[in-house]
């Protein structure tokens, strides 16, 4: 499915003013553009409809348990990093009607309620650690046994537009799990900021039909080398600024680490809140809930995000399977290291860093597996 | 229940405010469903109107803090065949077992004229420190759709839909950025159930726990992380001491943080 660069069409540069009329031909035809916009202290992923939606100089220092927004002069619209939402948010949302149903005598028939048709979505601000999520729910929502037909049909009719990141943020590590910073494939187009003397210039390259002919209509010259080179150093500088690291044997190490005292340790800090889970752009964990209308006539199944670290997560007859947080937390994080490899062929983690941020106490993904490593190398 | 008759419901008020009570009330579209699917026996808010039990549903607001609760209570007990308690008063103890911290007499001589007509408790309990309790609905008050549902389910004999989890993941699945860590804004939310509809945090404050603790909380983590926010022992501690003060491990977090206060 890898196309070469140019394929579809060759990058062209632009500025400001043309990122303006590309974020207005994004949303025609109906689609809806989903991008970064500020609110309440945090860039999230609402509708963008115009430039001055997005955040321009606006940039996000991170740290464990740690986020604040900052405005500078930055002339860039995406030097901040990824925020508390993920894309899961408009892919796979929070909560799903799967099914309703009537009564009829002692029994209920299933209502057949023709499905509404999928939004048609324009997802503006893509990191490459988000397409390499987007990437693990295509496999996860359609693994052979298993298909989702809600996810696909919107993931089927999104549009994605990628920016490639000139800027890391404190709790980045997308290198170290080999997913950022530059987008490399699955984006319709791709943008970079580059930042020179003339001021901001961006550049677009296209990824897939569907991108090629939204700049069918786009007027802008053709970027030359020194425009590629300048967009490759500035993707370098994120490259260069992670400001985390995944210890290499970590995968290895917490598979056979299961008793390691560090767990319990980890539990005295944990929080058990789930924010890490809900925050995680691949996390797919989801309860079903059974809704009666009050005359019991009607009722509705619905799916709900849910977490594995809540005690009902893992309830089944007889009680919950993992009653302390020191099992649920290195259910959660050997999962996402280790068994995914297993269930789904990939890592469960890209890098992106949310579940450090966002996690009340700052407990560090990155810390973790790095100590548990170096304790199974050392006692191995 | 008896098919084709509807089920008899009781409100009973113990030591409150009566703002839970009033969350039934406050049903308004729902209300006319509500009293069409059962019949209201003993509703003292709403209706002078009383049938005789025994009830089928009895809600039971507020806590146990005379001598005439404690029997009050049993007698309640013995006439509803389910028991339900709403709001934090009658989970907990409510704010009022702020007293069970203090001397209650020396409240008593300080606020009443004459302090020999008041038979109080030394404590102010939650319901089901006295009986058995079916169900036991948080929040200070109640949330109306928490309240319908758990009606709902008993009419439709089936499991409520109450989550005993944290506040965040009501905060993530509604969108509501997280005020501790974008904003540095102390906040009990973590070890907090959730169910109140996400009132503090979507107006970029921090939960006040009226939802009463979550399954298997770790205040002792989030004390470190208010405390680093820059709240003091003190402060920290009276956080947990308001509406669920005496709820356990609010209560035995602020009692830690007593003791290392001193």
């Amino acid at each position: 499915m890898v196309s070469p660069v140019g394929a579809f069409a060759a990058p062209v540069i632009t500025d400001a003013a043309g990122l303006g009329v590309l974020v207005a031909a994004l949303g025609v035809d109906g689609r809806r553009v989903i991008g970064p916009v500020c609110r309440d202290g945090a860039v999230v992923y609402e509708p963008v409809t115009k430039l001055s939606d997005l955040p321009l100089g606006v940039i996000d220092e991170q740290d464990a348990g740690v986020y604040r927004l900052k405005k500078t002069g930055d002339s860039r619209y995406f030097a901040h990093a990824v925020g508390p939402q993920s894309w899961k948010r408009y892919l796979f949302p929070p909560r799903q009607s799967l099914w309703s149903a009537r009564r009829r005598g002692k029994g209920f028939e299933i209502v057949k309620d023709t499905p509404a048709p999928a939004p048609e979505y324009v997802f503006l601000g893509v990191r490459a650690c988000e397409l390499a999520a987007i990437n693990i729910h295509d496999r996860v929502f359609d693994n052979g046994d298993f298909a989702d037909p809600g996810y696909l049909a919107r993931r089927g009719r999104a549009l994605i537009v990628a920016v490639n990141c000139t800027r890391a943020g404190g709790s980045c590590f997308c290198a170290s799990m080999n997913c950022g910073p530059r987008a490399e494939q699955g984006y319709d187009l791709a943008l970079t900021e580059i930042v020179g003397d003339g001021g901001l210039r961006i550049l677009i390259e296209t990824g897939s039909e569907r991108g090629a002919a939204i700049m069918a209509g786009f007027e802008a010259p053709l970027a030359d080398k020194s425009d590629l080179a300048a967009a490759r150093d500035a993707v370098r500088i994120a490259e260069e600024g992670m400001g985390r690291k995944m210890s290499q044997g970590a995968r290895k190490a917490l598979g056979k680490s299961l008793d390691d005292p560090r767990w319990d340790e980890i539990a005295m800090r944990c929080l058990s809140c789930a924010n890490c889970t809900l925050v995680c752009p691949t996390c797919f964990c989801t309860s079903t809930k059974d809704l009666t209308s009050l005359d019991g006539k009607t009722a509705e199944r619905q799916r709900v995000w849910d977490s594995c670290f809540t005690l009902d997560f893992s309830y089944i007859h007889g009680g919950s399977i993992r009653r302390g947080t020191a099992a649920r937390y290195r259910q959660w994080i050997t999962h996402k290291l280790v068994h995914w490899h297993e269930q789904f062929g990939m890592s469960g983690c890209t890098g992106c860093g949310r579940c450090i941020t966002w996690c009340p106490v700052g407990i560090d993904i990155t810390q973790e597996a790095r100590v548990i490593t170096e304790s199974f190398v050392k006692g191995g | 229940m008896a098919a084709g008759k509807k089920p008899r419901l009781a409100v009973w008020k113990f030591s409150s405010c009566d703002g839970c009570q009033l969350s039934l009330l406050d049903c308004e579209d729902e209300l006319l469903a509500v009293a069409e699917a059962v019949e209201i026996g003993f509703f003292l808010e709403a209706t002078r109107a009383q049938v005789a039990g025994p009830y089928d549903i009895s809600l039971v607001e507020g806590s146990i803090s005379t001598p005439r609760d404690i029997k009050r209570i049993q007698k309640v007990r013995r006439q509803s065949r389910v028991l339900i308690t709403i709001g934090a008063c009658a989970t907990s103890g409510g704010i009022q077992a702020l007293r069970n911290l203090s001397d209650v007499d020396a409240f008593v001589n300080m606020v009443y004229a004459h302090p020999e007509f008041i038979s109080t408790l030394a404590t102010s309990t939650p319901i089901s420190d006295h009986v058995k309790v079916d169900f036991e609905l948080r929040g200070c008050p109640i949330d109306k759709y928490q309240l319908l549902e758990v009606l709902n389910a008993a009419l439709n004999g089936r499991k409520p839909d109450i989550p005993a989890h944290s506040q965040c993941i009501e905060c993530k699945l509604s969108g509501t950025v997280c005020v501790m860590v974008a904003q540095g804004i102390p906040c009990l939310g973590p070890v907090t159930q959730a169910g109140c509809g996400n009132i503090c945090p979507g107006c970029e404050r921090g939960c006040y726990g009226c939802f009463g603790p979550k399954e298997a909380p770790n205040p002792a983590a989030l004390s470190g992380r208010l405390l680093e926010l820059g709240m003091d022992l003190r402060q920290t501690r009276h956080f947990y001491r308001s509406f669920n003060t005496n709820a356990g491990a609010f209560r035995d977090e602020s009692a830690r943080l007593e003791s290392i206060d001193g």
